[in-house]
Order: structure tokens, then C-alpha cells, then sequence
């Protein structure tokens, strides 16, 4: 299989690779996948008064749950929680020009957006 | 030393400029159909076929009369079986194979399954060896069939083909050898190894593709196969249709190089592999071999880099071709059956990578590879949160994962 410019991109120039104190307040984790699919996503966004301010990402997985996960960090930054939850898997799928059997990373990245935001939301009491 | 490497010899081979040398004139010249009686062109073609035929019968230790020219291995694998199973119905229905035979026996065999034969699929050790007394408890009087490969494709390892062949012959039954991935690598002797038929293929040994092979064992017993293809009745009726003068040309010539270079041949491929290994084992942790150590054909590395999922290295070796046992580069999206039989963990199937050394491959090329794997397992896994979390005194194995 080839892949698309913009995964190659990603995959060689991976955008927001690393980790925040995963305790510290104002940052929510989302970890989705499993070592036995050959995919995991560690997301992690750094959230001030309901606006993310940054975002990190690792991944095990394939080129394009790389790519997926790096494109999920840049498009959640500036993003009101709101509109984080709105980014929709299928939008990765068309930036990335992903192939039909690469559809599952992109959902596991708009999983991990969710996660991380569920996770942020739950250590403060559903308050945001 | 030029980029890109070729490191994928059990894919397909480079042919040998000595083999395209001598197939040239048959396509230009001597292009007569070998089953032409009454001109040169059809005796020239002829004469090739039946010198190609001696040299295949030598590697192998078979009379010429013996082999049966097919497209590849997976015709030959889909010949025996099916063959087998349709002539010798009147006799049993029971057919014993294992777990990590190639695609072209177990998908026949299933195929068998659905029209009534019955078929044992043996379970190999961890080190992906079958035991032989597995086989000998496996026989029925009902049994008309032993299918087990001589070396694997993926982790190379060489199935005791002897022993095999030995308690088949004690009671009686055929055996059949897919021994694509072993000729004109490893020794073969179908008369040591009590072999009743043999599969084999031009292409994994630095021939053309499109030319394979079928030992049928004419005496002791004379073994008979009910064909697949029906026309003109070439091959001893078991296989019709005009044969591929060029490419048995080819094969033939690669069987005779093989033959003639394959103890030093070995020898360095063993010592490439081993560099290798240790050079990647030593420098990077949590590196498995996967297969046995000793009982392997000696281009063979297939290792698992833990906690760094397959497809993404070879994404990042683009200049150097390999392939991986991962989900993401089969069809399937399941990791490879061969490694999931061993029971090595299906998080490590995923991380696997297969080198599979040959005869155009230097030392540089080694050293060249050793060094971006390095680089690459290093990179993957400094974005990896598995290795970040085992770093971190995590128990992968007692983590809730949110699967999707």
C-alpha cells in the first residue's frame, strides 16, 4: 500500500509528539485502543477556562495512527471543548486521504479526543 | 552500495544474470512449442525442457521422470492435495497438515474440507516446530495424506522433514513437502527424506516467476494424481498445457547454480544473519527472535521489536525493503496466523519484522540496516505510550484497555 503525501508528512514530522504530567489539573488523558490491535493513542490536552491550549500526543500504531493522532493535536488547539467534540472522524479520513482499511485510526483518534475530554470533565466534577 | 536494499528473499528473488543469459534465446530463437514433434524448433524446445527437468530431479535427488512443470508452488501445493484427495478417494478421506503451513495448503485443505475430507491441522511448539509423534498419533487407516513443509516462509524454521518422512512411510502414507522456501537453500533429498511429492518454485531461488514444480514419486510407491487442469496430456497426463520452455530454461540453470554454490552460499548468508541479529539484539532492548534459533534456513531473521508496531518501522525504513507479520500490511487485518501459532503474544505479532537475507545482499547492506533499524525502533518508540508506560513500572498485561 502507498501512502498519502499527508501521512507521510505526518509520520516523518510528527506534530505535538510527547506527555504532560498526567495528574496535573488542567490536563485531561485519553488512552484508547490495545496493544493486541496493534493500535494505541495516548492524547492529552491542556485545558484553560474550557479552551485548549495545548495538546500531545503518543501513538503505537501503524503510519496512519500516527498521522491521525498528529492531526488530531493540531486541529483540537485554540478549540473550545464544545467544538473539540464536534471533530469528526471523517474529516481526518479526507485530510489525510486514508484508505478504507485505515478508517479505524481515524476513529480511534476522534475516540481519544472524547477520552481525554471525558477525562478532563470527570476530574472536575462535570464542571468545566 | 546502492539504495534501495532488497532485504525480502523469501518474497521473491533477484534473478540470477546467468539464468536470464540462457533464457534469452528462448523466446527469439529456439521459441518452438516443446510438444511440436515434427520440426527443429519444437526438438530445440524439447532438448531444453528435458535438460531443465535433469537439473530440477538433481537438486532434489528425483529422476527426471519424476517432475511435473507447473506455474508455481502454489499450483504445485493445489495439485498434490487435491490430486491426492480425488484419486485416492476409494482409500480414505483423512489428510494431516499443520497450523503454519503456507496459504496454498491450508486454504486447499479447507477446500477439501467442504467436499468430505476430513483434515488434522497439527499445532507446532513455540519455536514453530511440529513434533513428528504428533503426526504418527495423527494417522488413521483412514489417512491417504501428510502435508508439512520443509521450511517456513515467515520464521524459517526447518520442520523435521526426515522423521516425518520416515513414520509415513512405516504406515503407508503419502507425504507431500511444500519445500518452496528450502530448495537450493537447504539440502534436499526426496529419497532420504522419504518425500512422495515435493513442491517447489523457480522464483525463490533467483529464477523467473511463473515456473514451478511438482515431484510425483514414481516407484516405491508410484504415486498418482488425478489432474486439475484437462487438454493435451502433458506431464504424464497430471498437468496440461504448453510448457513454459523459457522459464523451465531458467529454472533449470538456477537449480544448477544453486547447486553449485549453496554450501558457501549458506555459509555467508549464516554469518550476514548473525551480524544481524546480534547487531540489532545488542543494541537495542526487548528485541525477540521469533522461530528457533539453530533449526532455521540461514537467510532467514524474523525478530519482534516490542512496544513499536510493524508497518510503522517499514514506514520508516522506505529505502530498504523488508516485510512484517503486523495487521496493517496483510489484507486481513489480522496479524500473522504463522506467529499467533507459536503463542508469542499477538502485541508482539504486530511488532514483527521479517529479513529475509540472499545471495546479492553484502555486509555494508547489513551494517546499513542494522544501524536505521537502530534509529527507527528508537524513534517509534520514544513516540510509543506502551514503552513510555512500561518505562514507568506499568504492567501492560494488567491494564483495562478501551478497546473500539
Amino acid at each position: 500500500m502507498s501512502y498519502s503525501d499527508e501521512v507521510v508528512d505526518h509520520y516523518n514530522n510528527p506534530r505535538n509528539v510527547g506527555s504532560f504530567e498526567k495528574d496535573s489539573k488542567d490536563v485531561g488523558t485519553g488512552i484508547v485502543g490495545a496493544p493486541e490491535c496493534g493500535d494505541v493513542m495516548k492524547l492529552q490536552l491542556k485545558i484553560d477556562n474550557g479552551v485548549i491550549v495545548d495538546a500531545k500526543f503518543k501513538t503505537f500504531g501503524c503510519g496512519s495512527a500516527i498521522a491521525s493522532s498528529s492531526l488530531a493535536t493540531e486541529w483540537v488547539k485554540g478549540k473550545t471543548l464544545d467544538e473539540a467534540m464536534t471533530i469528526k472522524n471523517t474529516e481526518i479520513v479526507e485530510t489525510l486521504h486514508l484508505p478504507p482499511v485505515k478508517i479505524h485510526c481515524s476513529v480511534l483518534a476522534e475516540d481519544a479526543i472524547k477520552a481525554a475530554i471525558d477525562d478532563y470533565k470527570r476530574s472536575h466534577n462535570g464542571n468545566e | 552500495m546502492n539504495l534501495p536494499i532488497y532485504m525480502d528473499n523469501h518474497s521473491t528473488t533477484r534473478v540470477d544474470p546467468g539464468v536470464v543469459e540462457e533464457m534469452i534465446p528462448y523466446f527469439t530463437v529456439h521459441f518452438g512449442n516443446a510438444a511440436s514433434r515434427n520440426h527443429s524448433f519444437g526438438w530445440d524446445a524439447d532438448k531444453a525442457v528435458e535438460v531443465g527437468r535433469e537439473r530440477l530431479a538433481k537438486i532434489i535427488h528425483a529422476d527426471p521422470k519424476e517432475i511435473i512443470f507447473t506455474s508455481g508452488a502454489t499450483e504445485s501445493n493445489n495439485l498434490a492435495l487435491k490430486g491426492v484427495a480425488e484419486m485416492y478417494a476409494e482409500k480414505g478421506d483423512h489428510i494431516i497438515t499443520q497450523v503454519t503451513e503456507h496459504r496454498s495448503v491450508l486454504d486447499t485443505a479447507k477446500r477439501l474440507e467442504k467436499s468430505g475430507i476430513r483434515v488434522t491441522y497439527l499445532p507446532v511448539d513455540r519455536e514453530g516446530l511440529v513434533d513428528p509423534e504428533e503426526v504418527r498419533k495423527a494417522i488413521t487407516d483412514r489417512t491417504i495424506l501428510i502435508s508439512i513443509m520443509l521450511v517456513n516462509n515467515e520464521i524459517g524454521v526447518i520442520q523435521p522433514v526426515e522423521e516425518i518422512g520416515k513414520i509415513a512411510k512405516e504406515r503407508g502414507v503419502l507425504f507431500h513437502c511444500d519445500a518452496t522456501q528450502g530448495v537450493g537453500k537447504v539440502k534436499v533429498d526426496v529419497q532420504a527424506m522419504g518425500i512422495d511429492l515435493l513442491s517447489f518454485t523457480a522464483h525463490k531461488l533467483y529464477g523467473p516467476k511463473g515456473i514451478g514444480a511438482l515431484y510425483v514419486r514414481r516407484k516405491n510407491p508410484r504415486v498418482r494424481l488425478a489432474p486439475m487442469m484437462d487438454g493435451g496430456g502433458h506431464e504424464r497426463g497430471m498437468r496440461s498445457g504448453t510448457l513454459n520452455v523459457p522459464g523451465i530454461v531458467g529454472f533449470g540453470k538456477a537449480c544448477e547454480i544453486a547447486m553449485e554454490v549453496m554450501d558457501e552460499e549458506a555459509a555467508r548468508l549464516l554469518r550476514l544473519r548473525e551480524r544481524l541479529r546480534s547487531g540489532l539484539m545488542g543494541a537495542l532492548e526487548e528485541v525477540y527472535l521469533n522461530g528457533h534459533p539453530a533449526k532455521r534456513m540461514p537467510g532467514n531473521l524474523n525478530l519482534s521489536f516490542a512496544y513499536v508496531e510493524g508497518e510503522s518501522m517499514l514506514m520508516g525504513l522506505r529505502e530498504v525493503a523488508l516485510s512484517s507479520g503486523s495487521a496493517c500490511t496483510s489484507a486481513t487485518l489480522e496479524p500473522s496466523y504463522v506467529l499467533q501459532a507459536l503463542g508469542i503474544g499477538i502485541e508482539l505479532a504486530h511488532s514483527s519484522v521479517r529479513f529475509g537475507l540472499g545471495r546479492f545482499n553484502t555486509e555494508k547492506e547489513v551494517d546499513y540496516v542494522i544501524g536505521r533499524v537502530i534509529e527507527t525502533v528508537n524513534r517509534l518508540r520514544e513516540m510509543s505510550p506502551l514503552y513510555e508506560m512500561v518505562k514507568a513500572g506499568v504492567d501492560l498485561k494488567q491494564v483495562k484497555w478501551r478497546k473500539d
